[in-house]
């Protein structure tokens, strides 16, 4: 009981962290709330789907092909649809809305609504005191934690990182010091609907590919952000993890725990925005930013 | 007689100038006329159902252009309001068996006070942070509904309500009379000193409070005006379609509702109102590919939303109608003069 708590808690929370933290980095330097990256991790999951059983190949190749592939359309989407209208933030909300719908949609007429499975990378498990642990779940666990390193690098020691790091502090300033804004907005967004797509590759083995699979981690991770602090990369790891293993400890222990899951999550947040509302590792915003 | 005569004269004046020299005013003048007669020229219960659903909707898009439109208050979870008015109106009528005309009203008490319960660890957030707690609380209920199935139905929601009437166009004459009542309040509200303040608060809430205000009051109060009217609307619903169920509660209701209010324009009342009425009968006529039919709806949203940013019907009536530069007074386009102080239009 304990140790399926801690798995399902770690995985989880690996989940909701990569999400939080893409979500996060587009909040922060481009200033959109993307309702739509959620749908992107949807799509990433079709396209493996795709190649593992349409196409034939091994699900490994189909976890290559689909970051790039949702990179691309989530790129192309923005510069389309969401790069015009930036200037207007109401619009730009219900744009991610309206292309998440738009995702959902057409995932929906493609694969239509059955409930699809993709086998694991490597099947079978080994067991620690009495407890199946499969080794799909560390596959995922090690390269959630993986990337998550790598990225805190490329925040930390590149150019790219300084460049994404300092416009979120401050657009304007980050400008006059010449740096592109748009072109580093376009680069957050790539890297952050890559994530999306990375989320969506690691974790299919794990969970039922369906259209609607983008609501729950939705509402998860924006819990995440809010719960961590906006814009803070530190705070959305930590929250990931605690409302994890919230939702984990409450399947587990409490009857009728499944449907539940997410209200106590979500009430978790909600008290401690009572005692912080600034989040947990945010910084209070001053009036404008 | 002369006294009749007098009215007369004093109605006919009015429409020649107040209503007739402004076309988007005809156009709600119309608007209105031919909601009340359309009943009388068909009674295509199918026709009748989607605009009594369409005014239901009217006047949830109106209470969250209230709240969060005026008071910039931005709420992701405006579907709790609507959902706590259902169910208790639908709570009220299986239990205790009250009316409808009763039960609706209670309901939207209830839905005040899910305002209240809501809005005060909210008043302490602000902007973002704002719009996605509020995302969490229906989603919160949601799961209470679904854990105690004894009270609530869990699934399958309350059904068996009281019908609202027995007929259909007296259902019809219901929704749109109560629509077109409170439409008119929200937006008298709006108009009012109470209304000044919720734009200064979105504006910029510091400087309310520099001026003395206690903007918590106020964002508290129109908190619970909105819930208030979208609690109305939730217990027409469930009234009309006789269930109250967990769909009422779902993240896309709530998502539903911002469209709708962005679409149209917000700030305004009128902009939410009249894009419900445009998209929701879109919906329905879109039925006809129905595996295309969000698809097409979100297009839709996304290419209007590229060329009119601030939303459909302000750009329709900036198109018709410019701003005298002198005096502020709305002109039809065409007129080359101010209408009230004759200045130059450019």
């Amino acid at each position: 009981m304990l140790l399926d708590i801690i798995i399902t808690g770690l995985i989880n929370g690996s989940t909701y962290a990569l999400l939080a933290i893409g979500f996060s980095l587009i909040f922060g330097v481009a200033r959109i709330v993307n309702i739509a990256h959620t749908a992107f991790y949807m799509v990433a999951s079709y396209c493996i789907y795709f190649v593992t059983h349409k196409l034939g190949y091994h699900p490994v190749l189909g976890m290559l092909a689909a970051v790039p592939v949702v990179t691309l359309l989530g790129l192309i989407t923005y510069k389309l649809f969401i790069d015009p209208i930036r200037e207007h933030e109401a619009a730009v909300l219900i744009g991610t809305i309206a292309l998440a719908i738009a995702l959902q949609e057409v995932m929906l007429i493609i694969f239509t609504g059955d409930y699809l499975s993709v086998p694991a990378l490597i099947g079978g498990y080994f067991t620690i005191f009495d407890v199946k642990v499969f080794y799909q779940q560390l596959i995922t666990f090690v390269a959630a934690l993986i990337v998550l390193g790598a990225l805190r690098l490329l925040l930390m020691k590149t150019r790219l990182g300084l460049a994404i790091r300092s416009t979120a502090e401050d657009r304007e300033v980050a400008n006059l010091m010449g740096m592109n804004e748009s072109r580093v907005a376009m680069m957050t967004v790539g890297i952050s609907i890559a994530l999306a797509g990375f989320t969506g590759a690691v974790i299919v083995p794990l969970t039922i590919v369906e259209p609607f699979m983008w609501m729950h981690p939705l509402i998860m991770m924006m819990a995440v952000v809010v719960l961590g602090g906006l814009g803070s990369i530190k705070g959305s790891f930590v929250a990931a993890y605690i409302l994890g293993f919230a939702e984990a400890l409450v399947v587990f222990l409490i009857p009728m725990g499944a449907f539940l899951k997410g209200s106590v999550a979500l009430s978790i947040m909600i008290l401690v925005l009572l005692i912080r509302p600034e989040g947990l590792f945010g910084v209070a915003f001053e009036e404008e930013r | 007689m002369d006294l009749i005569r007098f009215y007369f004269r004093k109605l006919f004046s009015i429409v020649k100038n107040e209503i007739l020299v402004l076309p988007s005013r005809i156009v709600v003048f119309l608007f209105f006329v031919l909601l009340l007669v359309i009943p009388l020229l068909t009674k295509d219960p199918y026709l009748l159902r989607i605009l009594i659903l369409t005014s239901i909707f009217a006047i949830f898009a109106a209470s969250w252009d209230l709240l969060s439109g005026f008071t910039g208050q931005m709420n992701f979870g405006h579907a709790l309001f609507f959902g706590v008015g259902a169910y208790s109106a639908a709570t009220l009528n299986q239990q205790v068996h009250i009316p409808p005309w009763g039960s609706i009203p209670l309901g939207a008490l209830g839905a005040v006070l899910a305002g209240l319960i809501i809005g005060i660890p909210c008043l302490r957030l602000k902007g973002t942070y704002l719009a996605l707690t509020t995302l969490a609380f229906p989603i919160i209920l949601m799961g209470v509904v679904f854990a105690i199935p004894s009270i609530t139905g869990g699934e399958l929601g309350i059904s068996g309500l009281d019908r609202l009437a027995r007929s259909r166009v007296v259902n019809y004459y219901i929704a749109v009379l109560v629509m077109m009542v409170l439409c008119t309040i929200m937006w008298k509200i709006t108009d009012s000193h109470v209304g000044i303040v919720f734009h200064s608060i979105r504006e910029d809430e510091v400087a309310v409070r520099a001026a003395g205000i206690n903007t918590t009051r106020y964002k508290l109060l129109a908190f619970c005006l909105s819930g208030f009217f979208a609690g109305i609307s939730g217990g027409l619903y469930a009234h009309f379609m006789r269930i109250a169920g967990p769909s009422t509660l779902e993240v896309s209701m709530s998502f539903q509702v911002v469209i709708w209010s962005i679409f149209g324009g917000v700030v305004t009342i009128w902009g939410p109102i009249g894009a419900v009425f445009i998209l929701f009968p879109l919906m329905e006529f879109f039925r006809f590919w129905p595996q295309f039919r969000m698809l097409m709806f979100a297009f839709v949203i996304l290419l209007i939303l590229l060329y009119m940013p601030e939303g459909l019907l302000p750009w329709i009536r900036d198109k018709i109608e410019h701003e005298c530069p002198r005096c502020k007074i709305r002109n039809v386009a065409t007129r080359k003069s101010c209408r009230v102080c004759a200045a130059e239009m450019e």
